[in-house]
């Protein structure tokens, strides 16, 4: 059944170029958090706003980001932009789509975190004479932190795997556009693949324990 | 943008397209339940140390980009000489990804039962069997129902990757469309709300479901 | 002096204050008691101006709570309150918990308000636990916490609401005890209760609550010996 030899050294060989694919899915990974936290706060604010300019338009963020698939999120900042002339290269478009998958789907963890502190913190925080702002900053948001860090970072792995993507949009220096490039010069499909799922996971797994330290270094109750 | 080229036979190529992410998405989630039950009742009935080589190999379905899960598929079933067509590893590479994570929905959702109702039910004489089909099974399906929609939609979704096998699904449909007609946004927006449409029947079902059974409780 | 007068209060078409009519002096102690939805907690939360009311007003040393020109968090310094649930605030150790307001509100400095605090939680019997998290606290000990939090702001006034209620039987003795020593060390208290035995052995003044209105007011040896309202001498008897 198996008339194939496995010719692991081959992709062995291709691990150095490999290893710099992996640095630029982890930045990819990084930058599209670091901008998607941002975004998912204001657009948190503005779902939780009484002004239906501010509630709409996030609404319907959210309800994108996360009832259509992120390929296809990828694809409109590629390919659907093309309609208003704007042209982004793979990188942009990948970490624009991923950006907004991320944005979409933290607006909600962030919210369901607000919503899981209780109202008497706030009562506790405005009986001792804090004001609205000094109650939210001391009492209310370090509590979030801690709500909406394991959601936030299991996203942060979800941005990892979606970095995959970028190769239907003709990423080639990613982990995978860089295993994709080398496999249509050698054709070691699975012996590539293979070692970069291996990689992947080495990431994943990573970024997982990394978040556990930290977390375990901040949330100390 | 609105005085568009497509035509009815466009709105068809579309739609089936659609059929072609059902079918997936239907046959992924039926494989991926019947695996993750039985899956998810093996580890909540062993011990954690037993369960570990199970727990570790459905992990690595959950970190692991499905991408490259179906590329090294495609690549094993050709050098093994399966001659499985790219629909079938699809399903079956689906249904192995979902099954990841329907184990541990199913898992969760067993110990969510709590044990003084499980030792009530066999203080009265239930079997391990009558225990789990009739206390353990219903109270759990309330606890899992939220989160196996959740995946069912997330399925419904992560099958647009398979379009890299060659699989003409939704996405891959409007994709061949845009190339031919060059109208990327609103080709993208009809295919966007037809996702849509196909997920919001299933997220009212279950939203509906959970609600007659919490006014039943 | 807290005056009250003439206050109603509804939360929609429910009447829960229905013209309220109270003073209390300077050192006084005055425990209000009733059956449940009687108003008593309300009361406690308008005082503070946590809960608006609809007509009537409010006096705290001749501040009106509710005028728009009053600065609330200002006044809210000069009253302390102590809720039912326990209010600990878990990202914080019971240190923290304590010093948090005396420096972000009041200004203190680290070390004086952790002087303060450390003076207040040894008050309370919790000068071992200071590094700790409430989480790891008993339900008494996050309550006698909780005084020791309010009581860190140098309050004129002190509001306890059932702040027995959400305990464990075994350990209302302990909470009870720290409002007794604070009662006997002069602090104005106003506390709503469901202890009859705490009302009747520290207060100056029992007040008994009914349906939204205060059916009588006096000394707990004329509330518990000779209640002159038949609504007060039903509820006592319902709740011995």
């Amino acid at each position: 059944m198996f008339d194939y030899t496995f010719q692991w050294r081959q992709a062995y060989r291709a691990l150095p170029q490999m290893l710099d694919g992996a640095l630029v899915t982890l930045q990819i990974a990084v930058l599209s958090m670091v901008i998607g936290v941002t975004i998912a706060v204001i657009l948190a604010v503005a779902r939780n706003s009484k002004s239906r300019w501010l509630y709409w338009p996030a609404t319907a963020w959210v309800e994108v980001a996360r009832n259509t698939p992120a390929l296809f999120q990828i694809y409109m900042a590629h390919f659907g932009l093309g309609s208003f002339g704007i042209y982004l290269s793979p990188f942009v478009a990948l970490l624009a789509g991923i950006t907004f998958n991320n944005a979409g789907y933290l607006c909600e963890t962030f919210r369901g975190a607000l919503r899981a502190i209780p109202d008497t913190q706030v009562r506790a925080g405005r009986s001792l004479g804090m004001g609205p702002a000094k109650t939210f900053r001391l009492i209310v948001l370090p509590q979030m932190l801690r709500i909406a860090f394991l959601p936030t970072t299991n996203q942060m792995v979800w941005a990892i795997l979606m970095t995959s993507l970028g190769v239907t949009v003709g990423m080639s220096t990613d982990l995978t556009g860089v295993t994709q490039d080398l496999n249509s010069r050698t054709f070691r499909t699975f012996e590539l693949f293979a070692l970069a799922a291996v990689l992947y996971y080495a990431i994943a797994k990573a970024v997982m324990l990394g978040a556990r330290l930290l977390a375990w270094r901040l949330f100390r109750y | 943008m609105f005085d568009t080229a497509l035509t009815l036979n466009d709105m068809l190529f579309l739609a089936k397209g659609a059929g072609v992410t059902l079918a997936i998405t239907f046959f992924a989630v039926i494989g991926g339940t019947v695996l993750g039950l039985t899956f998810g009742v093996i580890r909540s009935h062993i011990r954690p140390w037993m369960a570990l080589p199970l727990t570790f190999i459905l992990d690595i379905f959950r970190s692991v980009p499905l991408l490259i899960q179906l590329i090294l598929a495609n690549a094993f079933q050709a050098i093994a000489g399966l001659q499985l067509s790219p629909f079938v590893t699809s399903c079956v590479v689906l249904a192995l990804y979902t099954s990841a994570y329907c184990t541990e929905i199913v898992r969760g959702a067993i110990d969510a039962v709590p044990t003084v109702t499980r030792r009530a039910a066999r203080s009265l004489g239930l079997t391990w069997g009558q225990d789990m089909t009739q206390v353990v099974f219903p109270m759990a399906l309330r606890v899992a129902l939220p989160s196996w929609i959740g995946l069912t939609l997330s399925v419904l979704k992560d099958s647009a990757l398979v379009l890299w096998l060659g699989i003409i699904e939704l996405l891959r449909s409007s994709q061949i469309l845009v190339t031919r007609l060059q109208e990327p946004m609103t080709i993208l927006l009809i295919t966007g709300a037809i996702y849509f449409a196909l997920s919001f029947p299933i997220a009212r079902l279950g939203g509906r479901l959970e609600k007659r059974w919490q006014e039943n409780d | 002096m807290i005056e009250i007068e003439n206050v109603h209060k509804s939360f929609g078409s429910l009447k829960v204050l229905k013209g309220i009519n109270l003073t209390v002096d300077k050192g006084e102690v005055v425990s209000v008691i009733g059956g449940s939805g009687s108003g008593k907690s309300t009361l406690l939360t308008c005082i503070n101006g946590l809960e608006k009311i609809d007509s009537g007003r409010i006096l705290v040393d001749g501040t009106e709570v509710h005028a728009k020109s009053t600065d609330l968090n200002r006044l809210r310094r000069k009253i302390g309150i102590v809720f039912q649930q326990f209010n600990a605030f878990p990202h914080l150790t019971v240190l923290e918990n304590v010093t948090l307001a005396p420096r972000k509100v009041k200004g203190l400095g680290k070390a004086e308000a952790e002087e303060i605090a450390v003076k207040h939680l040894e008050h309370v019997g919790l000068g071992d636990k200071l590094k700790v998290y409430p989480g790891r606290l008993s339900g008494g000990q996050q309550q006698r916490m909780a005084i020791a939090r309010a009581l860190a702001m140098s309050p004129d006034y002190m509001l306890f609401d059932e702040v027995t209620s959400a305990l464990d039987p075994q350990l209302v003795g302990e909470v009870l005890d720290t409002l007794k020593m604070l009662a006997e060390d002069g602090m104005t208290m106003i506390c709503v209760t469901h202890e009859m035995s705490f009302a009747r052995d520290v207060s100056n003044r029992v007040a008994f609550f009914h349906k939204g209105v205060m059916e009588e007011i006096g000394p707990p040896e004329q509330i518990f010996g000779e209640a002159k309202s038949e609504e007060t001498r039903k509820f006592l008897s319902s709740v011995r």
